[in-house]
């Protein structure tokens, strides 16, 4: 139970305000999501041949430039990093799933908080607030964010139990609502090889996208599986490289609102977080229909 | 006339101070500016007041309304006017779901589009959009009007007790119990009336009229797949 | 069996004569049971614990002449007017339709009598009931019949209802018979029909949506009264969580063995968990979040005496409610009936077709003849000798146990007589230590 906000630049306009503009949009999603919070935010893409992985360590005096030598030197090959705060951004020239291997071997304490070519997930326990300042996240730039307040219903209030939930290359899911069918779910993705991290049923939602993308869907071909195949009320919006969407159930109880300007989509649990945008007032603002998802792609 | 700015005041001192004309209108005329988004403005009003809330505002706008007459120049949010009772209000946009929820009086007029559920268990109120309406409107919907100018969504009237629904446009599925019914001379006549009342130029022999088919008023064996 | 002609049969434990019996209903009929009252199976229950009196570790209060505080304060949490009831036994919500005017009102009396709040019901609330209810808690369901806002104001509390302790998930179901001119009215119904009440609000889904609407009666209110949320036991831990984060200011957990006017028999004995179970749950997650005693918590479901009472408050519970047992105390199965009840295929003791708006008590019907039966002052004064004798029986226990004040007993003054309810109301097995699925 929780809020949501995302926002897509549909051109460069406001590339480098995507933060300034994001951070009062999840502020004002507080109340409905008082025990966490958390973004995944796209742009500075790496090349051809990289991978990002977004990753943390609980000790903020961790050395990333050792865990980044010893990374390069395993793996052979370049490995640059970033940190903020107690999250690092490796950006690595080689595989994925070599470098999610190696890491989980030497450095169990790292958890993957994203993988991807552009995609950076941050999330923290506490109030959206805090984790906006303490990720100084008004001055990130980049093409789409995502946010997500969370208010626990039947999983642990933890850095990992919290939204955006990311089980895919690139790709991210934050929800409001409450899945009935998630546990089963969950086994048979796990036998069809998706890693969960947590009990929690939107992560088996963002599991199932994965899964279906890997099995070759697109992501509309994807979102319409997922009507089908799970049950309960939920409200999502997602994420992945180049796309946004929006997507609610059929009984669509748990609240969307999108704006849409030449610039921009954006999308929020309540109006509210959508007033501080640039030229709201001349917006298209409309509620999703149920059973429906409205996907917007950069070709 | 007095106007509250909700950038310097709290929807809570405003609610306070609309409250205290109950008793005894002083100030009939009230502007609302910057509500942007903020919920449950103007509830529980229980006087004959003008309020005029200059902007978009968020959930229950102007529920348990009475008397007063109430304009939002925006969109509004989940449940406006949930459960009113009686005078007026108005939504210049689309509403939110939940429209006129459970209301037992009074007429809603929604002059852009209203979201799922719109009319839901309404007992009394007259509703008129002049635009379209979304999924399980009027759901167990048990007495007043529901006037839609555009298109109605799916299962329009589902169990439905004795609202008069009166659609323009197409009807995406009519619910369980609820079907279409004779316009007859008398149902002209009240469309009419509420036309006029919510100040919309329409036709009401553009209408159709829809209403419980009244089967499942006591249980029956034969209707078992409808509950 | 007792005859000796069957000594010889077997009667099949799965297809016993009760299971072959509804069998056959439901091939007649085609519909599901609907009946009222609560869960009938034996559930894991109070009856299992046991309380540790004062000896020589503990000294007891003194009967009588040492006081034991038995007030509590409900709802300072956020509201300007809390409640304070006398006694911590509240008459839990049970609406007029599924009861006569007569029983609403003497269960208004009875209330009042002793200083404690009564409840309003699916159906809104009358002015029989609001005049003789010094404290009415006025409930906010998901069908809003008779919901209006001059009640709302003139209400003490509000109780936002997710849920009951019979039907967790499920809505309501008044049949026709009880649909009267006068309730049919207060509902904005035909009369006679069959009203269906929803299981979701209308308006809101979800605690995130709560938090909103418990601010709109808030502010319709002008924050004076307390808001209660109440939910039928089941995940009970989660949900006293989420209440708590919607701003609740008491909850009310209702256990499975609570009443309901008229609900699937299937749904009363399959669906929910005993109240023992429901109540360390509820406390641990008010405990975790820093709010226990600071969010009261009222409990209800099968609630009969004063050690019943005295075990809810030492697991942790503020105050209870009751409802099947008021309608008891008020006459309902009286054997004074009996004939009235085998006339109808019941018996005395065994009545539970509240939908029929048969009942010869004139508690659960809105047949006027039926009614009269009932004398509000009378019955009223039944339930307050009652609430009286529950409040003594729980003090008496609290002093025994050394306790100045119910509130002051604890699960550590518990022992259980089984390990199921060992393990359900985490107090040790008696003459052990061992609290199944706890560590030692």
């Amino acid at each position: 139970m929780c809020g949501i906000v995302g926002l897509y630049l549909k051109n460069d306009k406001y590339k480098d305000r995507l933060g300034e503009l994001f951070t009062p949009m999840l502020i004002a999603m507080t109340d409905r999501g008082p025990d966490s919070a958390g973004f995944a935010v796209y742009g500075d893409e790496v090349g051809e041949g990289w991978v990002k992985l977004t990753v943390r360590h609980l000790d903020e005096s961790c050395d990333w430039a050792e865990i980044s030598d010893v990374l390069s030197s395993k793996l052979n090959c370049k490995v640059e990093w970033t940190n903020n705060a107690d999250v690092a951004v490796l950006k690595i020239n080689g595989d994925e799933k070599a470098a999610r291997d190696c890491m989980s071997e030497l450095y169990p304490d790292v958890l993957i908080l994203s993988a991807g070519s552009s995609i950076e997930i941050l999330k923290e326990v506490g109030l959206p607030e805090k984790i906006l300042s303490k990720y100084n996240v008004s001055n990130m730039k980049g093409t789409h964010i995502i946010g997500h307040t969370r208010m626990a219903t039947e999983s642990a209030v933890t850095m990992e139990g919290s939204h955006p939930f990311s089980t895919g290359s690139d790709l991210c899911l934050v929800h409001n609502g409450s899945l009935s069918n998630h546990n089963r779910l969950r086994e048979n993705l796990k036998r069809e090889g998706i890693v969960f991290q947590t009990e929690n049923d939107s992560e088996v939602a963002a599991g199932y996208l994965a899964w279906r993308l890997e099995q070759g869907d697109t992501l509309k071909e994807a979102l319409e599986n997922g009507l089908k195949d799970l049950d309960g009320f939920f409200t999502f919006t997602i994420g992945t490289k180049d796309g946004f969407a929006v997507m609610r159930d059929p009984i669509a109880c748990k609240p969307a609102v999108l704006a849409e300007t030449e610039d921009y989509v954006a999308m929020a649990s309540e109006y509210q977080a959508l007033t501080t945008l640039p030229g709201i007032e001349n917006a298209k603002v409309w509620e999703p229909d149920a059973a429906t998802f409205y996907i917007w792609e950069r070709k | 006339m007095k106007t509250v700015d909700l950038t310097t005041s709290s929807v809570q001192d405003l609610n306070h101070a609309l409250h205290q004309q109950s008793s005894s209108v002083s100030e009939k005329n009230w502007t609302i500016t910057n509500p942007k988004g903020s919920h449950n403005i103007a509830v529980g009003l229980d006087a004959d007041l003008d309020v005029d809330i200059q902007g978009h505002a968020g959930y229950f706008c102007a529920g348990m309304n009475k008397e007063a007459n109430v304009t939002i120049h925006g969109n509004v949010g989940q449940g406006v006017a949930e459960n009113m009772m009686s005078g007026v209000v108005r939504v210049k946009g689309d509403a939110s779901q939940a429209a006129g929820a459970t209301a037992h009086g009074g007429l809603l007029v929604i002059e852009g589009n209203a979201g799922a559920r719109c009319g839901i268990s309404m007992k009394g109120v007259d509703i008129v959009v002049k635009g379209s309406i979304g999924h399980m409107s009027c759901f167990m919907g048990q007495s007043g009007s529901l006037v839609v100018c555009g298109d109605a969504g799916e299962a329009l009237g589902d169990s439905l007790y004795e609202v008069h629904i009166y659609v323009k446009g197409s009807v995406k599925s009519l619910g369980a119990d609820c079907i279409e019914k004779d316009m007859r001379d008398e149902h002209v006549i009240e469309l009419k009336g509420l036309l006029e009342k919510a100040g919309v130029d329409e036709n009401p022999l553009e209408f159709k009229r829809y209403g419980s088919a009244r089967q499942l008023y006591t249980f029956k064996v034969d209707n078992a797949s409808a509950y | 069996m007792s005859n000796d002609k069957n000594i010889n049969l077997k009667e099949s434990a799965t297809f016993d004569r009760a299971t072959m019996a509804e069998i056959r209903r439901a091939a007649d009929t085609g519909i599901y049971d609907i009946r009222g009252f609560g869960a009938k199976r034996k559930l894991p229950h109070f009856d299992d614990l046991l309380f540790l009196g004062a000896s020589m570790s503990r000294y007891p209060l003194e009967g009588y002449r040492e006081t034991c505080n038995t007030s509590v304060v409900l709802g300072d949490r956020f509201a300007k007017k809390p409640i304070t009831i006398e006694t911590p036994v509240t008459i839990a919500g049970m609406s007029f339709g599924a009861l006569s005017a007569n029983a609403k009102e003497a269960l208004g009396r009875g209330a009042s009598i002793v200083g404690t709040s009564t409840t309003t019901g699916d159906g809104g609330m009358t002015p029989e009931e609001r005049g003789q209810s010094s404290k009415l808690v006025y409930q906010y369901l998901p069908s809003r019949y008779g919901m209006n806002p001059d009640d709302l104001r003139k209400a003490d509390a509000i109780e936002v209802v997710l849920g009951q302790g019979a039907k967790p998930g499920g809505g309501g179901m008044l049949l026709g018979q009880k649909i009267t001119d006068r309730v049919a009215s207060m509902r904005n119904l035909p009369k006679g029909i069959d009203q269906r009440s929803a299981c979701r609000h209308p308006d809101w889904t979800g605690p995130d949506d709560l938090a909103i609407k418990i601010q709109e009666l808030r502010e319709i209110t002008d924050w004076q009264v307390p808001i209660y949320i109440k939910i039928g036991a089941t995940r009970t831990y989660y949900d006293v969580k989420l209440a708590v984060k919607a701003g609740a200011d008491v909850i009310v957990v209702d256990g499975m063995q609570g009443g309901t006017a008229a609900t699937q028999d299937v749904f009363i004995e399959h669906v929910g968990i005993p109240t023992m179970a429901a109540i360390p749950q509820a406390v641990q997650a008010l405990q975790e979040m820093g709010m226990h005693r600071k969010v009261q918590l009222i409990v209800s479901g099968g609630i009969r005496n004063g050690a019943d009472v005295a075990k809810c408050m030492a697991l942790g519970a503020d105050a209870v409610a009751i409802g099947t047992a008021a309608l008891v105390a008020l006459g309902c199965n009286d054997p004074k009936w009996e004939k009235d009840y085998e006339a109808i295929g019941s018996a005395a003791g065994f009545y539970d077709d509240y939908q029929d708006g048969k009942d010869p008590s004139g508690i659960s019907t809105q047949d006027p003849e039926l009614s009269k039966r009932l004398d509000p002052v009378a019955a009223g004064h039944r339930l307050a000798n009652y609430l009286r004798v529950l409040t003594l029986e729980a003090q008496t226990l609290a002093r025994a146990c050394g306790k100045n004040d119910l509130r002051n007993l604890e699960p550590e003054d518990l022992v259980a007589l089984t390990v199921e309810s060992a393990a359900m109301a985490r107090v040790p097995l008696a003459g052990t230590t061992w609290i199944p699925g706890q560590k030692y």
